[in-house]
């Protein structure tokens, strides 16, 4: 294989010789090759965090009609590291009857619990950690220990707003992981198999977003709703309880839970890319022709990937910048009456349907599925309308309006 | 031992290293100056009224319960997505029964009030 | 000594630490939080196993959701945020007494079984597990029946918390 082919297994096998020549044996070697990747692949993903704290800066400012960093570098491009240096050196102020060790070990296990999911992440066919055959379920095991980090954030900060902020959150983050693994399972239905590379590979034909439009839909409110931010940020509300959770954190232990925060919107935009449109494949058989054979390349793959991935962060930054703060009972009703039964519907469409049509050639099965969500989100719009024309009707008549002339 | 969680271990241990890496550093360049009113609690700008006692809502509690059991069905389901493709048509039906019968239970709790916030 | 063992017996002495530390630290959410290191520390014998599903599952079934709601339900029942320390009962040594003798009598039943020093057999790698297990639970000759029971349990459970929590709301 040469290096422009299968780059990291070349690199790997090229170092994995070096140091068995040096006399290591075969085991240590291995963990000592897998230690020197994982250090790439999270040095990567924090640069490219810092990236997204100035992609993030100059994208509100722009939302918000004004201009954003722009005097640190050419267009404020070391604003962010200036921001790091700043947290580093700012004084750390533990507040006085805070559980020490809970208080510390907060946003560290927060920001490992993000990082955990670049082990599955493949930025190409042979670019990744690790493909775990339960993959779509370690991501959701990893959003659970980003729960229990926010509880033990609220609570060892001795604060109330702290931790009532911290009940808000894991409530929140709680209930919307339930429609977010119910729709998981759509493209594990489609796909076949659970492991993240399976699932990009069953897409090389067509995206699952031409299939499930609805899965995507509710997948990318769930998981606006598991980050926390915006309509969804109740829980850090500067207007009402400034900042909840991480109210008590100065320094670099707040920074960690900010980067975490965009660093785990990132990692979402690119399973929302992974899941629904494709990863680093999805060119819809492009890439089988002799002209395209370069799509074939895992860095043009890469390339790709992070190109879609940066595509779902910014359809995430765009409903945060645009939409106003959900309140928490509606932020909960939303999730428990309507997009769990919704979710509910749409998998056992997705079952039936995939189980009568996959024995018919693969457009027909495409225009099947495509069909049945339109059909299922036109139906819960009718429903939805006809619901609140007969609250409106039922308010009219309690307490009739004058009519205008 | 061709072990894939061995990959995923040695990334817990290095996420784990990561992010303690810049509070380390910010521990040795940062100042230390703690007086007892940086220290004391925040509460918009004043002094702390009352113990941090808060009697919390209880709904909370119900909204946790109701998840645990819906984490549990859709945890089951997963083996059962993976069934389909290997089972004829009755393996569908037989998931959307157990799906049907928790439905049930989430209709019920509905009409218990028991997802109202208040 | 291979690695696995290496491996099983870090694993082992972690969750038996954590799990002395859940019975005798004094504050109840620190206790609930050994309680996670050790769930934590199950699933990595299941990942040692190479029960990937198992493994995965329990991290997000138990810390997820159960140790939430052990964590919930120490906050919401305490009058105040401090914690006063538990009360000890003064013969916990009888108590002590009672699991070694326990842990003494288990050990012994295990190394009676014949052969229990083997190497366990190696998993097909032929098959996908998760899926066989998907089809063990769904096909009549499997364990549909249970499949099935298992959702009127948690049906029960749900209905039988919602009732609870009705009953206390009214009163």
């Amino acid at each position: 294989m040469s290096f422009w082919n299968d780059p990291i297994n070349f690199l790997a096998d090229w170092l994995n010789g070096v140091l068995t020549g040096w006399g290591l044996p075969a085991g240590w070697a291995t963990v000592l090759v897998y230690l020197v990747g994982i250090t790439v692949l999270v040095v990567f993903a924090m640069v490219l965090d810092i990236g997204l704290v100035w992609v993030e800066r100059k994208v509100v400012a722009r939302f918000q009609d004004r201009l954003g960093p722009n005097r640190l570098g050419p267009f404020g491009l070391i604003q962010p590291f200036a921001d790091i240096i700043k947290m580093v050196i700012k004084e750390d102020i533990t507040p006085a009857g805070a559980d020490k060790v809970l208080y510390n070990i907060a946003p560290v296990l927060s920001a490992a619990s993000v990082i955990m999911l670049w082990a599955i992440l493949p930025l190409a066919a042979n670019i990744y950690g690790v493909d775990l055959n339960v993959g779509l379920l370690y991501v959701v095991a990893m959003g659970a220990l980003g729960t229990l980090a926010v509880i033990m954030a609220g609570w060892a900060s001795n604060n109330k707003y702290a931790l009532l902020g911290a009940f808000r959150m894991v409530a929140n983050m709680v209930a919307y992981e339930i429609p977010m693994v119910i729709v998981l399972l759509i493209p594990t239905i489609l796909a076949g198999t659970m492991s993240v590379i399976g699932i990009t590979e069953a897409q090389r034909d067509i995206w699952f977003a031409l299939l499930s439009p609805l899965g995507l839909i509710i997948f990318m409110i769930s998981a606006i709703a598991e980050l926390g931010r915006s309509p969804f940020d109740l829980n850090e509300a500067e207007s009402e309880i400034v900042a909840g959770f991480h109210i008590e954190y100065t320094g670099m232990k707040f920074g960690w839970f900010y980067a975490g925060e965009l660093l785990h919107a990132f990692t979402f935009g690119g399973f929302a890319a992974i899941l629904f449109f494709g990863g680093y494949a999805g060119f819809f058989g492009l890439e089988k022709l002799p002209a395209f054979a370069w799509l074939n390349l895992p860095l043009v793959q890469a390339f790709f990937f992070i190109l879609k991935a940066m595509l779902g962060y910014w359809v995430i930054m765009w409903v945060k910048y645009s939409m106003p703060r959900i309140r928490i009972d509606h932020m909960l009703a939303f999730n428990w009456k309507f997009l769990v039964p919704l979710s509910l519907i749409l998998l056992a469409a997705t079952a039936i349907l995939h189980k009568i049509l996959v024995v018919l050639p693969t457009w027909q099965y495409a225009l099947g599925m495509f069909v049945a969500n339109i059909v299922i989100i036109t139906a819960t719009i009718e429903i939805l309308r006809s619901y609140g024309r007969r609250q409106r009707l039922a308010e009219q008549r309690l307490s009739p309006q004058p009519v205008e002339n | 031992m061709q072990n894939e969680w061995l990959y995923v271990g040695l990334f817990l241990i290095i996420g784990i290293v990561v992010p303690i890496v810049p509070l380390l550093i910010a521990r040795f360049i940062s100042p230390r100056k703690p007086n007892p009113i940086k220290q004391s609690t925040y509460e918009c700008g004043i002094e702390t009224v009352g113990d941090t006692w808060v009697q919390f809502k209880a709904q909370y509690y119900i909204f946790a319960l109701v998840f645990l059991v819906f984490d549990v069905e859709t945890v089951f389901l997963f083996p059962w997505a993976l069934s389909l493709n290997l089972l004829p048509l009755f393996a569908v039906l037989e998931g959307l029964l157990f799906i049907g019968i928790l439905v049930v239970g989430l209709v019920y709790a509905w009409r218990k009030g028991m997802l109202e916030w208040v | 000594m291979t690695a696995e063992q290496i491996f099983f017996l870090l694993t082992a002495a972690v969750i038996l630490i954590a799990a002395l530390m859940v019975v005798t630290v004094r504050k109840l959410l620190h206790a609930a939080l050994w309680l996670v290191l050790v769930l934590f520390g199950v699933a990595v014998l299941y990942a040692i196993l190479q029960a990937n599903f198992l493994a995965v599952v329990q991290l997000v079934v138990y810390i997820g959701a159960i140790a939430i709601l052990f964590i919930f339900a120490d906050m919401l029942t305490r009058r105040d945020l401090r914690d006063r320390p538990g009360q000890t009962r003064f013969n916990w040594w009888v108590a002590a007494l009672l699991g070694l003798a326990i842990f003494v009598g288990l050990l012994s039943a295990l190394l009676s079984v014949p052969n229990v020093n083997r190497t366990p057999a190696a998993l097909p790698t032929d098959t996908d597990l998760v899926a066989a297990l998907g089809t063990a639970l769904v096909s009549p000759q499997g364990y549909v029946l249970p499949f099935e029971v298992a959702s009127v349990l948690l049906l029960a459970a749900l209905i039988g918390a919602v009732y609870l929590a009705g009953v206390n709301k009214k009163s």
